[in-house]
């Protein structure tokens, strides 16, 4: 509790200063992104990391990893999400990748999920059934994804496209990021696909270049002050195609899975901070 | 005879080669078509027919950066065709009715009210006022729009013309056709136009 009220304190305090600094630095520089803005907001960001809650959904997930569950009463400790089975630690960061059981390529949600059926027995759309949760009714696939992804900080992502199945994610997700549609034209090129771009004050990588796609990437999943939780990569792909004004993407689906693979392969060699913090 | 024969066969068979060509690039676009319309689901206002994309789109997303002038041109033409002003002839609103618009996000998300009216979030991507320090800018500043360029009625029909559907005047511009693609009412743009014209409004100011 006085680690929530710590963190809530550092957070109001980071964020009034942060304020202020935007303030100033908006009025001596009209509409150019000044450095002393991009300056302040790493402050902030780096006083989030100091108590991150995203530990608890860590936490939560290695216990849920470990303990037997399902109508086959096994636990995650076999299942192989890319370094063969029971190997957590570095597997995130080969991620999508092919694999030989299911035929497909998969990142670290849809594997989880296959788990969830070929070793613990569930149908699969109960085991796609709860992908994000609320502070009501917590997702222990978001807690796995915490647990799983902590397990590769400090690593390096290298994803590799050498299946044919991997070539085709990889191309599929790269048209499906220059796709514009919608009653707004809008892709995910429009927002990330250029340097220096912002919405309102919230600054927008571009993923078409080398060392922003990797900051981008590395950094999810993270834990989202302003909602409460952990979000997966899942979630992220999934909110964008909101405010894309695009219908609802599947979770785990196809399209998810290859634009996935086309965002991580372009942030090869990143060093993966996630599970982060962020606003 | 025999020779104009011979020729125009080998022309038919180039022009078929050519189109075979044309067919082997489409293949990619095609599948990942279809693999991404079976992976979104329709939801509340956000149908999957979204997905499928008119000529302009098409365009854009085939040459997102540069693209040859020819179809930037024809780009810019067939949506010049559908440009449509307002019958009473009057193109100036009410700029604090514009103001409104311009700072609501809300509309056409699967996690909006289709009943409510959408905005036009201007402030996302463009500077428009000095109040308002909250402002993208994947858009160019509009701050002093009205001020620089006059209120004069070619400048007003450019503006309600720009905001109705830009990509009349500039080929896959990131900015929405909002009059073009029903996001904002004819009514709505006419505000919005006064917003960035009228001498009193805080864009000018």
């Amino acid at each position: 509790m006085q680690y929530f009220k710590r963190t809530i304190l550092a957070i109001s305090i980071v964020a009034a200063s942060l304020t202020g600094a935007l303030v100033a630095s908006t009025s001596s520089a009209q509409g150019s992104s000044g450095d002393a803005t991009i300056k302040e907001i790493e402050k902030y960001r780096q006083a989030l990391g100091d108590g991150n809650p995203a530990e608890l959904w860590e936490a939560r997930g290695e216990g849920i990893w470990k303990k037997p569950r399902g109508p086959k009463n096994a636990s995650f400790e076999q299942c192989d999400i890319g370094l063969g089975p029971g190997k957590v630690k570095g597997a995130y960061a080969v991620l999508p990748k092919y694999f030989a059981d299911t035929d497909k390529v998969e990142d670290l949600e849809s594997r989880l999920v296959t788990c969830m059926v070929i070793l613990q027995g569930y149908k699969y759309e109960d085991a796609k059934k709860s992908p994000f949760g609320s502070p009501e009714r917590k997702s222990d696939i978001e807690a796995l994804v915490a647990y799983v992804t902590s397990e590769s900080r400090g690593m390096k992502m290298n994803v590799t496209i050498n299946h044919p199945k991997e070539k085709e994610a990889f191309e599929i997700g790269k048209t499906m990021f220059f796709h514009r549609g919608g009653p707004h034209d809008f892709g995910c090129v429009t927002c990330h696909g250029a340097d220096n771009q912002r919405i309102r004050l919230q600054d927008l990588p571009n993923l078409t270049k080398k060392e922003p796609a990797q900051r981008a990437y590395t950094s999810w999943p993270a834990y989202r002050v302003s909602q409460g939780e952990v979000r997966s990569f899942q979630w992220r792909l999934f909110d964008c195609f909101r405010q894309q004004r695009f219908p609802e993407l599947e979770f785990t689906s196809q399209g998810s899975i290859a634009l996935t693979t086309y965002l991580a392969k372009n942030a090869n060699g990143g060093v993966l901070t996630a599970p982060s913090i962020k606003r | 005879m025999k020779i104009i024969h011979f020729t125009s066969l080998s022309v038919a068979a180039f022009t078929a080669s050519i189109q075979l060509c044309a067919a082997a690039d489409a293949i990619k676009p095609t599948q990942a078509e279809f693999v991404m319309k079976a992976s979104f689901m329709d939801r509340g206002q956000a149908k999957v027919d979204r997905l499928n994309q008119d000529e302009t789109q098409r365009l854009c997303s085939q040459y997102p950066e540069k693209r040859p002038p020819e179809v930037a041109r024809r780009i810019e033409a067939l949506n010049m065709k559908l440009m449509k002003y307002p019958a009473d002839g009057k193109l100036l609103g009410d700029w604090k009715e514009g103001e409104k618009i311009a700072q609501s996000g809300v509309g056409k998300q699967f996690s909006d009210n289709p009943a409510l009216p959408a905005g036009g979030n201007c402030y996302a991507c463009h500077q428009l006022t000095k109040v308002e320090i909250s402002f993208g800018n994947i858009g160019p500043s509009l701050y002093n729009y009205g001020k620089l360029r006059g209120n004069t009625e070619p400048i007003q029909k450019y503006t309600y013309g720009k905001i109705y559907n830009a990509e009349a005047y500039s080929a896959c511009t990131n900015m929405p056709r909002f009059g073009h693609s029903g996001i904002l009412t004819e009514e709505q743009i006419k505000h919005v136009t006064a917003l960035l014209l009228d001498p009193n409004s805080p864009v000018n100011n």
